[in-house]
């Protein structure tokens, strides 16, 4: 630890209320509903596959929680151009 | 060859999500591929003691279900890229953890990782038992107290039982982590001594965690303590354990914290920890 860091040593104890309220007012109103993540995730890959032919298994999907805004990213990899075509032709 | 590792105890509040975030962050420090798995599905906390629970999408009743794929429910740690997180659902109860799909889960985590971590939830009921099932070695957690070191007991004798390993016949490596010592106390005779434990219990010590007020913070920070404060007396304990969970013998001894600060000192902060 530096000289500086052992000078400004912020208390731990604001950090962790912060995170408890952010995590506590997510699962609030989560609990006992199905999760939205998942429900998001299902309608957009459906949404997509309507279009061309998508490997499930090469879906990422992110979240990130924040106080004011959370960020859901869903990273689809989209096939070659031969599977895109023979999936718009059918 | 991976490691499967389940961190129980039978008590609650012992410091099993603590031990389980230090070793797993420790081993990964040291260049391992390891992975922490919640077992306490309902109840899980393993998230916020990593400081991942902003990023949890998918879980293990997900996995086991079939309903995600285990890289998607899998969470990297942004501070050690070789540590890794699989988070337990907070919606569901133990019950959908179904003995078939967690060994197929526990089977893909072998595959993947040098260490597989399982957080085991207190009691000894279905969650407690599915997360020792599949486990090589078990981390019995215990405090020098009497109800801790009781509940241990009954948790050793499961693991001699109720283990695949103990059901084909084969012994079951368990490894004594005392954690919340205060060794000033142990002296003047105050509390249970390393030795009155490990005579009592007789397995073997793995290290001897030290109480700390850098616990409290590490977790409050969301940082597993050997990240949060390498050189302080815990993530020094957690440090020497890991190494003798990688089959290291080294000298079991209580880190003291070196640098106690002047204005701690000052005011004893330690007398009313």
């Amino acid at each position: 630890m530096s000289l500086l860091s052992f000078f400004v040593r912020r208390s731990s104890a604001p950090v962790a209320r912060e995170r408890l309220q952010i995590l506590l007012a997510h699962e609030r109103t989560v609990n006992g509903k199905s999760d939205l993540a998942a429900v998001l995730q299902e309608e957009i890959l459906a949404v997509i596959a309507r279009h061309m032919a998508i490997d499930r298994d090469k879906v990422q999907v992110k979240l990130d929680r924040g106080p004011a805004v959370s960020t859901l990213e869903i990273d689809i990899e989209m096939p070659a151009e031969p599977a895109l075509l023979a999936a718009a032709r059918a | 060859m991976a490691r499967v590792i389940v961190v129980t105890s039978g008590k609650g509040g012992v410091g099993k999500t603590t031990s389980t975030a230090a070793l797993g962050a420790a081993l990964a420090q040291a260049g391992q591929n390891v992975v922490v798995v919640d077992f306490d599905v309902g109840l899980r906390n393993l998230d916020l003691v990593m400081g991942a629970e902003r990023r949890v999408v998918f879980d293990l009743i997900n996995v086991v279900h079939g309903d995600a794929k285990l890289p998607q429910a899998l969470i990297r740690d942004k501070r050690v890229e070789t540590l890794h997180l699989l988070p337990a659902s907070q919606t569901r109860d133990k019950d959908a953890l179904r003995p078939e799909g967690v060994a197929r889960v526990i089977g893909e985590l072998r595959d993947r990782f040098d260490w597989v971590i399982c957080d085991s939830p207190a009691g000894i009921e279905r969650g407690a038992t599915l997360a020792m099932y599949h486990a090589d070695a078990a981390v019995v957690v215990t405090n020098p107290e009497v109800s801790s070191v009781r509940d241990s007991d009954r948790i050793i004798g499961l693991l001699d039982a109720k283990t695949q390993r103990a059901e084909r016949g084969e012994t079951i490596e368990k490894h004594l982590l005392l954690t919340r010592y205060d060794p000033v106390r142990a002296a003047r005779g105050e509390m249970l001594k390393t030795e009155d434990v490990l005579e009592i219990l007789s397995i073997p010590l793995l290290g001897i965690i030290p109480d700390s007020q850098e616990v409290l913070r590490a977790s409050n920070l969301g940082i597993p303590v050997t990240l949060a404060n390498a050189s302080s007396s815990p993530a020094r304990a957690y440090f020497e354990a890991a190494k003798r969970l990688k089959g290291e013998t080294l000298p079991v001894t209580v880190p003291v914290e070196r640098n106690a600060s002047f204005i701690g000192r000052l005011f004893g902060r330690r007398a009313v920890a």
